[in-house]
C-alpha cells in the first residue's frame, strides 16, 4: 500500500502525462465528463459519476472505422488504425469498472472487436473507492462493492492523502513510473475507509433494491407483461438514458459522404430511437413501449441469458439523476415487485 | 394538491374526462413522473410539488388522438404551449379538459446538487428555504436559489387558457430575461464562437432538448431521417453539434413559448435557451413585441405577412 498527498496529484498526472496520455474526470463548462488531461484541466475526482461513464475510453461514442477515397477512377481504401499507444484512466468507480466487465463480454468474445480490444490491451485503469455514495447509487444489488474498486491500481481519498495499491502487473508498471511520488501507506487507513463506505451504502434508499424475478430464464413471463404498456407512457424516446449509460454498448455503423469519398464509422446507437435496429424490411419494433422494453429485457433478461447469469446494470445511478421525465431501471424493477405483492 | 385529486376524481367519477394526465410521486424526494391516471385508487400516487417542473402541453399531443377528454393539468407557463400547439393544429381543444393549477417557481435538482449538496434523503420546505437532510448531514437552500433558471425570468402567472383554475401562484420573476443573450451579444466573434464551442462540446446528441420540445412536434424529425447526410445520434464531425442546435432553434424561431424544458433536461447543462432567445430578442425588435402562445389565433410574425415587415439581413441591405 502506497499514499500521496491530494497536493501531490498534479505532480503525479503530469508525470503520467509525460509518458502517456491520461484520461480523468475534468470540468468542462460546468459538466464533468472523462477528458484528456492538461496543465489548465480542472480536474474533478470529488464527483461521483461523471455525466457520460467512461466507457468512451474504450468504446468511443463515433469513431472511424475505415476511409475510402477516390481520385478519378482509382478508389484507396484506409483502414483506421488501432490504438497503439499505451494510455491511463483515472477515478473510474466500482460500477464503471463492473461495466468494463459487461463490455468484454461483448466485444472481446468471438468475433473479436479489434478497435475495442486494442484500446483494452493499450489502457491501464486507476480506480477510486467511492467515498460518498448518493441517494442515486445501487450498486450493491448488483454484487457490486463500491468499497473495493478492483481494477489495475485501487485507490482510496482519505482526507488529504490518497491512497494507492497496484492489483495487477499492468498497475505495478505504472506505480513503478511513479514511485518516487508515493510514500508508504498503512493498510489500517484504508480498512476503516472501507468501513465507512460500506455503512454509508448500507443506509442508501436503493441498496435494498432486490433483483429477485429477473434473470435468463423469465424472458416470456416478462417479454409479455401488461405493465410495460404503463410504464413506458411518459418516456419522451430520447437517448440520455442510453447515452450516460456505462454498459450499453449497441452501436450502427454509417457512412459519410466526404464529397469525395467515403467515411465509414460507427456511433452508439439506441433502443430509445426510431430507426434502432432499422433492417432493409423495416424495423421489428415499430412502437415506443416496444423500445422502451427492449432498454430493460436487454439489461435484465436478454443479457443475463448469454453471458452466465451477468446483469448489464451496475447500478450507478445516471439513468436515475439523468432521465427527462425520472423515469430509470430502478421503477421498473420495483413496478414489477409491487404487481408481484399485489396478485 | 388534494384540492386537485378531488376534483380530478369527481371528473373522472362522472364521465366527464377519460383519464387524467398529471404527475405521479417518484421514488426519492425529487423525482416525480408525468402519468396518466384512470381511476381513484391511481390518484393515490397523484402528486402536485415543486419538482413537477415537467411541462405536460406535449403529452396532449398524444391524448388527443384517444377516447374521450383528458384532464390535463397545466402551469402558467405550459399553457403558452397549449396555444401553440392549438394554433398549429396539433392538439384538440375539444379532447382537452384544463385546470391551470398555481405555480409559485418550479424546482431544480441540479440546482440544489451544484450547491455541493449529495446523499439527498428527505426535502422538506419551511419559510422559503429547503430543509434537506442528506447522509452527510443537514442542507438548507433557499427555494429561490433551488428554482429552475426558466422560473427567474417568468413571463407571469396568467394561465392563457384553461377550464378552471385551481391553487394560488406566486410571483418568481426577479431576473431580466434577455440579460444572457446581451451578454453574449456583447461578445467578439471569436468569443461567441468560444463559448458557444465550449457548452455544445459537451452535447451527447441524446434528442431530450428537440424531444421534450413543445414547439418539436413534427411526426418525423429531419435529423431522423436515414436520407438526411447526418445521424441524429453522432456528430460526424466538430460543427455537428452545432448545426443541430442552430437549426432546432431556425425551426422554432416565433413559435417557441420559452418554456425551458431544453435547458431543464440537458443532461450536460448546455443553456440552450439562450439560442431561443436570441430569436425572441431579436423578433421583439424587428417586429415588436410578440409573445408566442399568448393566444392560439394570433398569426406570427414570422408567418404573417405585411408591406411595414422588417427586411433584416444581407439581402435587403444589399438592396
Amino acid at each position: 500500500m502506497y499514499k500521496i498527498k491530494t497536493e501531490n496529484l498534479t505532480a503525479l498526472f503530469q508525470k503520467i502525462a509525460g509518458h502517456q496520455e491520461l484520461y480523468l474526470p475534468v470540468r468542462n463548462a460546468g459538466q464533468v465528463n472523462y477528458a484528456n488531461w492538461s496543465d489548465e484541466a480542472e480536474v474533478d475526482l470529488n464527483v461521483l459519476n461523471t455525466v457520460k461513464s467512461p466507457k468512451d475510453a474504450f468504446f468511443p461514442q463515433s469513431e472511424n472505422l475505415y476511409t475510402c477515397k477516390r481520385d478519378g477512377k482509382k478508389i484507396t481504401i484506409e483502414p483506421e488504425q488501432l490504438k497503439s499507444q499505451n494510455f491511463v484512466i483515472f477515478g473510474m468507480r466500482s460500477c464503471d469498472l463492473k461495466g468494463v466487465e459487461v463490455l468484454d463480454k461483448v466485444f472481446l468474445e468471438d468475433p473479436l472487436d479489434t478497435f475495442y480490444a486494442a484500446r483494452r490491451d493499450h489502457g491501464t485503469i486507476v480506480a477510486m473507492a467511492c467515498n460518498e455514495p448518493e441517494e442515486t447509487c445501487f450498486c450493491k444489488a448488483f454484487g457490486i462493492d463500491a468499497a473495493e474498486p478492483n481494477a489495475d491500481v485501487a485507490t482510496w481519498m482519505a482526507g488529504a492523502e490518497l491512497y494507492w495499491e497496484p492489483l495487477t502487473e499492468k498497475g505495478e508498471a505504472l506505480t513503478e513510473m511513479v514511485r518516487e511520488l508515493l510514500d508508504d501507506g498503512s493498510e489500517e487507513a484504508v480498512e476503516e475507509m472501507k468501513t465507512n463506505i460500506r455503512r454509508i451504502i448500507a443506509k442508501l434508499p436503493y441498496s435494498d433494491l432486490s433483483m429477485d424475478g429477473w434473470n435468463g430464464e423469465v424472458l416470456d413471463e416478462k417479454f409479455n407483461s401488461e405493465l410495460w404498456d404503463e410504464l413506458y407512457k411518459p418516456c419522451l424516446a430520447c437517448g440520455t438514458c442510453t447515452f450516460v449509460c456505462p454498459t450499453c454498448q449497441c452501436y450502427d455503423i454509417k457512412d459519410y459522404d466526404t464529397g469525395n469519398g467515403v467515411q465509414r464509422y460507427r456511433c452508439w446507437d439506441s433502443c430509445m430511437y426510431s430507426d434502432f435496429t432499422m433492417m432493409a424490411h423495416g424495423n421489428n419494433r415499430t412502437n415506443q413501449m416496444q423500445r422502451f422494453r427492449q432498454r430493460f429485457m436487454h439489461k435484465l433478461v436478454y443479457f443475463p441469458a448469454n453471458n452466465d447469469g451477468m446483469y448489464s446494470c451496475v447500478g450507478c445511478g445516471r439513468c436515475v439523476a439523468k432521465c427527462p421525465s425520472s423515469l430509470n431501471i430502478v421503477k421498473v424493477v420495483k413496478a414489477f415487485q409491487n404487481q408481484g405483492g399485489e396478485q | 394538491m388534494q384540492e386537485l385529486v378531488k376534483r380530478a376524481s369527481e371528473l373522472l367519477a362522472d364521465g366527464s374526462v377519460a383519464r387524467v394526465l398529471g404527475w405521479k410521486a417518484g421514488d426519492l424526494p425529487y423525482n416525480p413522473e408525468p402519468a396518466y391516471f384512470e381511476n381513484e385508487e391511481q390518484l393515490r400516487s397523484f402528486v402536485y410539488n415543486g419538482f413537477c417542473g415537467a411541462n405536460l402541453s406535449k403529452y396532449m399531443i398524444e391524448a388527443s388522438k384517444l377516447e374521450g377528454k383528458t384532464l390535463v393539468f397545466l402551469k402558467p407557463c405550459d399553457t403558452y404551449s397549449f396555444n401553440q400547439l392549438m394554433k398549429e393544429y396539433r392538439v384538440d381543444r375539444e379532447k382537452a379538459w384544463i385546470i391551470g393549477v398555481g405555480c409559485r417557481g418550479k424546482l431544480d435538482i441540479e440546482a440544489v446538487k451544484r450547491s455541493g449538496i449529495k446523499g439527498i434523503e428527505s426535502i422538506s420546505e419551511e419559510d422559503g428555504e429547503l430543509k434537506i437532510k442528506t447522509l452527510y448531514g443537514d442542507h438548507s437552500i433557499s427555494y429561490a436559489e433551488a428554482m429552475l433558471e426558466r422560473c427567474h425570468s417568468c413571463k407571469g402567472k396568467e394561465h392563457r387558457v384553461y377550464d378552471e383554475l385551481i391553487g394560488e401562484s406566486e410571483e418568481t420573476n426577479d431576473s431580466e430575461r434577455f440579460a444572457g443573450v446581451t451578454e453574449i451579444e456583447a461578445m467578439s466573434p471569436e468569443e461567441k464562437f468560444a463559448y458557444f464551442q465550449k457548452e455544445l462540446s459537451k452535447c451527447i446528441r441524446c434528442n431530450a432538448c428537440r424531444n421534450v420540445c413543445p414547439a418539436c412536434s413534427c411526426r418525423k424529425c429531419v435529423f431522423d431521417s436515414n436520407k438526411f447526410d447526418s445521424a441524429q445520434k453522432a456528430n460526424t464531425d466538430s460543427f455537428e453539434e452545432k448545426m443541430f442546435h442552430i437549426i432546432r432553434a431556425f425551426h422554432v424561431a416565433g413559435r417557441c413559448t420559452d418554456c425551458g424544458e431544453c435547458s431543464r433536461v440537458c443532461p450536460e447543462g448546455i443553456p440552450l435557451h439562450l439560442f431561443n432567445r436570441k430569436f425572441m430578442k431579436d423578433i421583439d425588435e424587428l417586429y415588436g413585441e410578440f409573445r408566442a402562445g399568448e393566444d392560439a389565433e394570433t398569426k406570427g410574425p414570422l408567418t404573417d405577412f405585411t408591406f411595414e415587415d422588417a427586411e433584416p439581413g444581407v439581402v435587403a441591405e444589399r438592396g
